[in-house]
């Protein structure tokens, strides 16, 4: 008796298990993208799909039924980083102009930034993993990569280049990096350093593979459509805050927004920075003026990893 | 060496079955192995993508509650031992784990209420862990306890192995319907706490005659025997080094693909759970200490492999094989070793207290490893614990 009682419970729970399942999965794909529009903005939506929107009406727009966790496109160029469920893990997928998968990147941990050359030459993420042994307890350890298209390159880890602290090679093996922009001579880029309890805005060269020290305390940073500033978090205590940098006279300016955020910028336009924040539990979109005037707003609710599709 | 359940040569290979209340105990980890690596795997990924929270506040959730769980271990072995009712303890330990499962999208976006789960959870699992083992070690014949625990191990890693991909196969197939993950991960957990009230039994003649107090049970534990066992296992623990290190290293000395880096954890436990069964029997065989002791040999020919410059494949995958027999021929062996030592009536708290010292011995050796390894370097970090490895294991052979 105690037995049939058991096996019931055991297929209930199945069934509560499967019904569950099945009623969690439907499809909301609204159409496909288009990468030849103009002032469009490539997304996230909260149902895990890539998506885009037109600027001038933001609540439109199509949902595809591509799942990424991550993405980000420039110049036909589209990065789409997702899970995969056998080994469970995660990749980045490379995909050409017709959106078909042109490479797939291996990655090892959570996928956390993606970024693309504005020439779509180049390809660079972050993703972060816990318990790396070498940490306290609880703390994340970060890996980036880039990917060059142009040569099939792999660098798989900016841990392997020579990094410059202040002129100083630095070698402390609790390196870690996050948050890659390429500069438009597509061998410059710019990433974050964090070692110790420092975080330093990184110089890299891809020909050379050398990273030098800009300043300190500037994370996840995004270089403007002119290459002349640099927007990046600013860490106070346990909050960030997105400034500007003019990387010529290497003025900061804080930008409008005031609530903790934590993202890696992308530029709307020579004038405008977009970057998600939860809004009550859910991530949404949000721009500033990237002069530290004006204040933020609200740009689509319920989506993530903004991306400019045709400038 | 100590000889209590030196069997017949040959006695291993008896068509004797694995009791049914092992099997289903094994069935109860793969279960609930299952929910809770499903939950494990996905919760990064849960938090940053599902709720918006970023790196900082992870930081705050995670990594808080090592030393509650080593505490919670002893009490339920305590328990287990106090009420002589070890599978009533450990269902309240199950019980607890799956409870928390629902809370997750209960909780939503507040950290307070998912760090508190976690809590929960690893406190669920640190109650159940002392008895658990002990309804192994006192179900199964002395003879063929390397075995049973053998049986157990294997399937409890066969649930570790198959979570995350039920997670990620969920979050695939449901568009991240994170709540999705969670319940199927609920569901999991209560199949797992079903068969251990319907098919585990309570082992006979652990009804306490009296109740045992804390004085009487450490009076127990104090035994010379057990108590060599206990110290020599806790130095073993303080020259192993960490997984995360040895797969570091392992990627990095062998030069193979970045890429390759989430397989390689996989195959460190394909090897287990191949091994699980057959280095248990042997053990029965030959003496589980010596089984024991020789698995630290096989972890100390893992450091000399990975300082030995050499590189390419065949020197990953032997190195991955070898530290797979490693855990093969130490996690439940040495609980098989422990087992026939301890009298049934502190036989749940030994054995919490035996897991607990060997965990924390292997974290403050985990903590040192990453200290010297940044002080010093890998190589001569690697040198430096086989060393004390070498030390560890000649003087655990000489002691027993």
């Amino acid at each position: 008796m105690k037995k049939i009682i058991g096996i019931g419970a055991i297929v209930a729970l199945s069934v509560v298990a499967v019904v569950y399942v099945a009623s969690a999965s439907r499809s909301s794909a609204t159409g496909s993208l288009d990468l030849n529009a103009r002032e469009s903005v490539l997304f996230i939506d909260g149902s895990g799909k890539v998506g885009q929107f037109s600027r001038t009406d933001p609540a439109s727009g199509v949902v595809t039924d591509r799942s990424c966790l991550r993405a980000y496109t420039s110049a036909g160029t589209t990065v789409c980083m997702r899970s995969v469920a056998v080994p469970p893990s995660f990749e980045a997928d490379v995909l050409g102009p017709d959106l078909a998968v042109r490479r797939v990147i291996k990655l090892d941990g959570t996928p956390s930034r993606a970024r693309v050359s504005d020439s779509g030459n180049l390809v660079g993420w972050t993703v972060f993993r816990e318990g790396d042994s070498y940490m306290a307890p609880g703390y994340f350890s970060t890996t980036s990569g880039i990917f060059d298209r142009r040569s099939g390159t792999l660098y798989g880890s900016m841990e392997d280049f020579t990094s410059f602290v202040d002129g100083v090679e630095h070698h402390a093996v609790d390196r870690n990096f996050w948050g890659v922009t390429f500069a438009d001579d597509d061998r410059t880029f710019y990433v974050t350093l964090g070692s110790g309890a420092k975080t330093y805005l990184m110089r890299g060269d891809l020909a050379d593979r050398t990273l030098r020290s800009v300043i300190e305390n500037a994370e996840c940073p995004s270089l403007s459509p002119d290459g002349t500033r640099v927007a990046y978090k600013k860490r106070f205590g346990d909050r960030w805050r997105l400034h500007v940098m003019d990387l010529a006279s290497s003025r900061e300016t804080a930008l409008a927004e005031e609530a903790h955020m934590d993202d890696q910028a992308a530029w709307l336009d020579g004038s405008t920075i977009a970057y998600s924040r939860p809004v009550d539990g859910i991530p949404g979109i949000f721009t500033v003026p990237a002069d530290g005037s004006g204040e933020p707003k609200l740009l689509r609710g319920n989506a993530s990893s903004p991306a400019v599709i045709g400038g | 060496m100590y000889v209590t359940t030196e069997p017949l040569r040959g006695a291993a290979r008896s068509t004797a079955k694995v009791p049914s209340t092992v099997l289903a105990l094994g069935m109860v980890s793969l279960f609930t192995d299952i929910s809770a690596e499903m939950v494990t795997a996905f919760l990064p990924m849960y938090l940053v993508y599902g709720l918006g929270v970023g790196y900082l506040q992870l930081g705050l959730i995670d990594g808080l509650y090592t030393g509650a769980t080593a505490l919670l271990r002893l009490l339920g072995g305590h328990a287990a031992d106090r009420t002589g009712r070890p599978k009533t303890v450990a269902a309240f330990g199950y019980g607890l784990s799956a409870a928390t499962k629902l809370g997750f999208p209960a909780a939503g976006g507040s950290l307070g209420a998912i760090g508190g789960l976690l809590a929960l959870d690893r406190a669920g699992k640190g109650i159940r862990t002392g008895p658990r083992d002990a309804i192994i070690a006192m179900s199964a014949p002395p003879d063929t306890l390397g075995r049973a625990f053998g049986v157990h191990r294997m399937l409890d890693t066969i649930g570790a192995l198959l979570g995350p991909v039920v997670a990620f196969t969920l979050i695939a197939i449901t568009a991240q319907a994170y709540d999705a993950v969670f319940v199927v991960s609920f569901c999991f957990a209560m199949v797992g706490l079903v068969i251990l009230l319907v098919w585990v039994q309570q082992p006979v003649g652990t009804r306490a005659k009296k109740k045992i107090s804390v004085r009487e049970g450490l009076r127990l534990l104090v035994r010379p025997e057990y108590r060599r066992l206990c110290l020599c296992a806790m130095f073993l623990g303080l020259a192993t080094v960490s997984d995360a290190f040895i797969l570091i290293a392992a990627q990095q000395r062998t030069g193979v693909s970045q890429n390759l880096l989430p397989l390689l954890p996989l195959g460190i436990a394909v090897t287990f759970l191949c091994a699980a069964i057959p280095v248990g029997r042997l053990a029965d065989r030959i003496g589980r200490w010596r089984v024991f002791l020789v698995g630290h040999g096989l972890l100390l020919a893992v450091y000399g492999l990975l300082m030995s410059g050499l590189g390419g494949w065949p020197v990953l995958v032997l190195a991955l094989g070898l530290h797979g027999l490693f855990y093969a021929a130490t996690d439940g062996v040495l609980m098989a070793c422990a087992g026939p030592l301890l009298p049934d009536e502190v036989k749940a708290s030994g054995l919490a207290v035996l897991q607990t010292g060997q965990a924390l011995a292997r974290t403050v050796a985990a903590v040192l490893f990453g200290v010297g390894a940044s002080l010093v370097g890998l190589g001569p970090a690697f040198a430096g614990y086989a060393v004390v490895l070498v030390i560890a294991v000649v003087a655990s052979w000489r002691l027993r």
